[in-house]
């Protein structure tokens, strides 16, 4: 019930769960560091051990694992580190049949809306989408006559795993909130692959995550983008070669959190930033010299700034919590006072205030369709700010930052499309569906790989029952690199996690009745 | 938005100059064409709601229309009663984290805060009584937050006006919560039930001995007198009381104390209802709940599904939709989505025209209000939506929304920040 977290005798952890997200943050920095492998041109992002303080036991973990599971190799920039790489991926994709499904109307988010047609999966990838498709003998057919078909949904903002299911103390991990500035955290520390709210998410079409530290700090960790899969480790989840992301926070909650200790105002934390920003760029130089001559003893390592210094190498996505408009603008300004791009904002409340800004700089805004007025910078929450912002030119996504709303953000697109129409701004439905998958896509830089049902592209792929703006829509079946991993008639096949074994009945995450 | 035709923004002022809140004055409204769903009876197609002084004077497919009505062409539209949330903290809470706008939860006496009436914290200047209104909620329950015992809430309609002017009914319910001690300052479930049953023994006892109380004859008792006194109507039977329980075990506890004090209990939040349906059906408990929730966030709601709704009314409880679309509840911004959770309980097994009732007709007649609001009949209140669709469609708007009669239109506050800047950058 909201209402016991409502009356938690401590006011930050009583207020609602959009509050404690944001306080959830801490970047973790950690193992990269950021230029010490530059020269030895290492593909697999193993470093030489020698010059490097620790990370080496890992490389000789991942090494070991069968070729077809090891991550992909690291960016070019991430071989500036000694072990860019430390906790590699071993997702591997599940079993897949080729699949054809005929006659459905499919929103490829790569343009228009294509009316009676099929598309054709095989070993994970879109291999034809259109009028009609070959059918190859060995593929299994499914009529999406009435159906829709749209690419999985990619939610940019979770706290699923750091913040699982059920929602007590001990495991409760996604606010490092003890410095203003953590960017030596990573979120992936702080999984638990076992969140009940990982199946349930699943079930709503979801097929990508990132998963964020919270937004207490200033700086609050590394993110990981997941899979929306079953995995007895966090690893197993890990989208191979997605980029990090650093999670940083504007606003209330920093200045609130560390209100004795500070940054106990907004002037504080810019300070804050800009302070980091400083060392890491000191950092940043002292190994890149290091590394292009190798004379001497390297520098010392620091977990934090090694993240700090990839992202002004541009191999770390930034995505910042910020509410209002003017500090949006101020931290575009901190951004190029040090040379690194925001890719994103998130719980961009405002953004429909400064769309032209965000357009001009490049930056995207996660936004929620319609929450709002719980904290005073969240107060001029409009349901046009999609429409608004998407008008302007700026790329717009929907976004869940919690676990109940990961699982319809196909209704919360729906609720900012007739918000937008109310407007006089009307959005298509082909131009709604990028709100949920390639501009969320972008935002995590993979949109060569999903986010939209293109030839050659991953096959992550959801069948809903009918147009997925309805609120009678159920995601029908759910494909991951080509694997059916959910379908809502198979309850005996429903994912269930080990903490529900024994306590949850088999059906209530996922069998929902027919309309 | 679209809703600032300026005829009707002079309308709304020239309502606000006059009879604030109350029924706009010898005006007729005629809405007419559309499908009505009366709640109360069966669909009526291409009918009509005649509106005077604030009440429906008739509804039906051949009702004749006075010149002098103000006609609403609802042709291509569906015509329902006003939705009523009966779980909000409308206009008690306005920025939830500036605790100077929040004004839902006493302090109370060792968590007991029976005394303690949330609307006479109401704002009517809260923007949420808009902002709700404009989505076709008419009418909401203002309920207290707590620890143990909250205090009593209150029946409103989002009208304009004082705060006085939006009360249909207050207290229309005592609040508590059953099955969370740490939230109570407890120690066990047990404890809880134990305080509980000792307060309402106490309650008794002030009853018969008002004046020994007043004296210091009787021995200490759990609450001060204004506390009993305010539990005497629910141990009475008269008034509900909301108990907030999720486990199944403890809404079974909520149904025992109902049958052992003689109270009127009413489940809400009721994650794991459909576990006890049968004992709730039998005892005449009817569940407050939402449809968006279905994870195991907490211990005490493992069991929570969301088909809930559909398999509680299936077994024959009286099924309440609350709008908790907003998922953490956390101030009033949202109690417009109220729409949205009846949808998704259809969505779920809930049939469509149980899910209208569970959100206009059902809380109406559990408050004892069946005959003011809740249904398009004959002397109710004139709470009158027109929608462009299926209500409950996440594309559908309330086009028309009138409350006691009286049109609302003029812009709400997130209608004049969209305005505001639709052009960038803007004028002002």
């Amino acid at each position: 019930m909201p209402r016991v977290r409502r009356d938690h005798p401590h006011w930050e952890h009583g207020l609602s769960a959009r509050l404690k997200s944001e306080r959830r943050g801490h970047l973790a920095a950690g193992t990269v560091i950021a230029a010490l492998v530059v020269a030895s041109g290492c593909a697999t992002g193993h470093v030489a051990p020698t010059t490097t303080p620790s990370p080496t036991t890992s490389a000789t973990a991942s090494t070991a694992r069968p070729s077809a599971t090891i991550d992909t190799a690291p960016l070019p920039g991430m071989l500036s580190v000694p072990n860019a790489n430390p906790f590699p991926s071993t997702y591997a994709p599940f079993p897949s049949r080729t699949t054809v499904i005929r006659g459905a109307t499919i929103l490829t988010a790569a343009g228009p809306a294509l009316h009676d047609a099929s598309i054709l999966l095989r070993d994970g990838k879109i291999v034809a989408v259109g009028a009609s498709v070959d059918v190859p003998p060995d593929a299994v057919v499914i009529d999406g006559h009435g159906r829709f078909v749209t690419p999985g949904i990619i939610d940019v903002h979770s706290h699923m795993g750091v913040y699982p299911a059920p929602g007590v103390d001990a495991n409760s991990d996604g606010n490092e909130a003890t410095d203003p500035s953590t960017p030596y955290v990573w979120a992936e520390h702080s999984v638990w692959p076992q969140d009940s709210y990982f199946p349930r998410a699943l079930a709503g079409g979801v097929t990508t995550v990132q998963i964020l530290p919270g937004s207490a700090n200033l700086i609050g960790g590394r993110s990981v983008v997941l899979k929306v899969v079953p995995s007895r480790t966090v690893q197993g989840m890990k989208f191979p070669g997605a980029k990090y992301g650093l999670k940083m926070a504007c606003g209330e909650n920093p200045k609130r959190v560390y209100a004795q200790r500070g940054p106990s105002t907004r002037m504080g934390n810019v300070a804050g930033y800009r302070k980091a920003w400083i060392q890491a760029a000191e950092y940043r130089r002292r190994w890149d010299k290091w590394n292009a001559d190798h004379k001497g003893e390297p520098p010392a390592r620091d977990l934090g700034l090694e993240t700090l210094a990839e992202v002004l190498r541009g191999n770390i996505l930034v995505h910042m919590h910020c509410y209002r408009a003017d500090e949006m603008a101020q931290m575009i300004d901190v951004s190029h006072e040090f040379g690194y791009q925001i890719r994103a904002f998130h719980h961009a409340v405002e953004a429909y205030k400064i769309a032209d800004l965000l357009a001009k700089n490049g930056t995207a805004a996660a936004e929620w369709a319609d929450w709002g007025g719980f904290k005073m910078e969240s107060f001029d929450a409009i349901r046009a700010n999609l429409a608004l912002t998407n008008r302007a030119g700026a790329r717009a996504m929907i976004h869940s930052d919690d676990p109940l709303g990961v699982q319809r953000l196909n209704q919360e697109v729906a609720k900012a499309m007739r918000a937008g129409a109310a407007a006089g701004i009307p959005v298509s439905d082909e131009d709604a569906v990028k709100w949920m998958t390639i501009n969320p896509a972008w935002a995590l830089g993979l949109e060569d790989k999903i986010g939209s049902l293109e030839v050659g592209k991953n096959a992550d792929v959801v069948l809903w029952s009918g147009t997925p703006f309805s609120v009678y829509a159920h995601a029908d079946k759910v494909w991951i690199d080509g694997a059916l991993l959910y379908d809502r008639a198979d309850i005996a096949e429903h994912w269930r996690t080990d903490f529900e074994l024994g306590y949850v009945p088999a059906d209530s995450a996922t069998a929902r009745a027919a309309r | 938005m679209t809703r600032c035709n300026p005829t009707v923004v002079i309308a709304a002022v020239a309502a606000i100059g006059g009879a604030i809140g109350s029924t706009a004055r010898a005006q007729t409204v005629a809405i007419v064409g559309g499908t009505v769903y009366p709640v109360s009876g069966p669909k009526i197609e291409r009918g009509t709601v005649l509106i005077r002084d604030g009440r429906i004077v008739a509804v039906g497919a051949n009702v004749p229309v006075p010149s002098d009505a103000t006609t609403i062409d609802a042709a291509g539209k569906w015509v329902t009663p006003g939705l009523i949330n009966a779980i909000t903290a409308v206009g008690v809470d306005e920025v939830d984290a500036v605790p100077e706008t929040v004004d839902q939860t006493a302090v109370g006496d060792n968590g007991i805060a029976a005394s303690f009436t949330v609307v006479d914290g109401l704002n009517p200047a809260s923007q949420m009584i808009p902002q709700a209104r404009a989505g076709g909620v008419t009418s909401a329950v203002v309920v207290p937050g707590g620890r143990l015992v909250y205090g009593q809430a209150a029946f409103v309609d989002l009208v304009a006006g004082p705060a006085s002017a939006l009360v249909v009914k207050a207290p229309v319910a005592m609040v508590v919560q059953i099955g969370n001690a740490a939230q109570a300052h407890l120690g066990a479930r047990g404890e809880v039930i134990d305080r509980l049953r000792g307060l309402f023994d106490d309650v008794r006892l002030y009853e018969r001995h008002p004046a020994d109380y007043d004296r210091g004859g009787l021995h200490r008792l759990s609450a001060p007198s204004r506390d009993l006194a305010a539990l005497v109507p629910v141990l009475a039977g008269r008034e509900p009381l909301i108990v907030f329980a999720d486990r199944a075990s403890d809404i079974e506890n909520a149904i025992h104390l109902g049958h052992d004090y003689g109270i009127k209990i009413v489940i809400a939040g009721g994650a794991e209802a459909w576990q006890v349906a049968p004992a709730l059906a039998a005892a005449h408990v009817p569940v407050l709940t939402g449809a968006l929730d279905n994870a195991p966030q907490t211990f005490s709601t493992l069991g929570q599904r969301q088909d809930n709704a559909a398999r509680l009314r299936r077994a024959g409880v009286q099924v309440v939709i609350v709008g908790n679309s907003d998922t953490e509840d956390v101030g009033a911004f949202n109690v417009r989505n109220l729409g949205q959770d009846a949808g998704t309980a259809v969505a779920n097994g809930l049939l469509w025209d149980d899910a209208l009732r569970a959100v206009t007709l059902a809380p109406a007649e559990l408050f004892g209000l069946a005959d003011r609001v809740g249904s398009l009949a004959v002397g109710r209140e004139a709470n009158v939506v027109v929608w462009s669709g299926d209500p409950f469609e996440l594309s559908t708007r309330a086009e028309h929304v009138l409350v006691r009669g009286h049109e609302y239109a003029e812009p709400t506050r997130e209608d004049l920040l969209t305005q505001r800047y639709k052009t960038l950058p803007p004028k002002y």
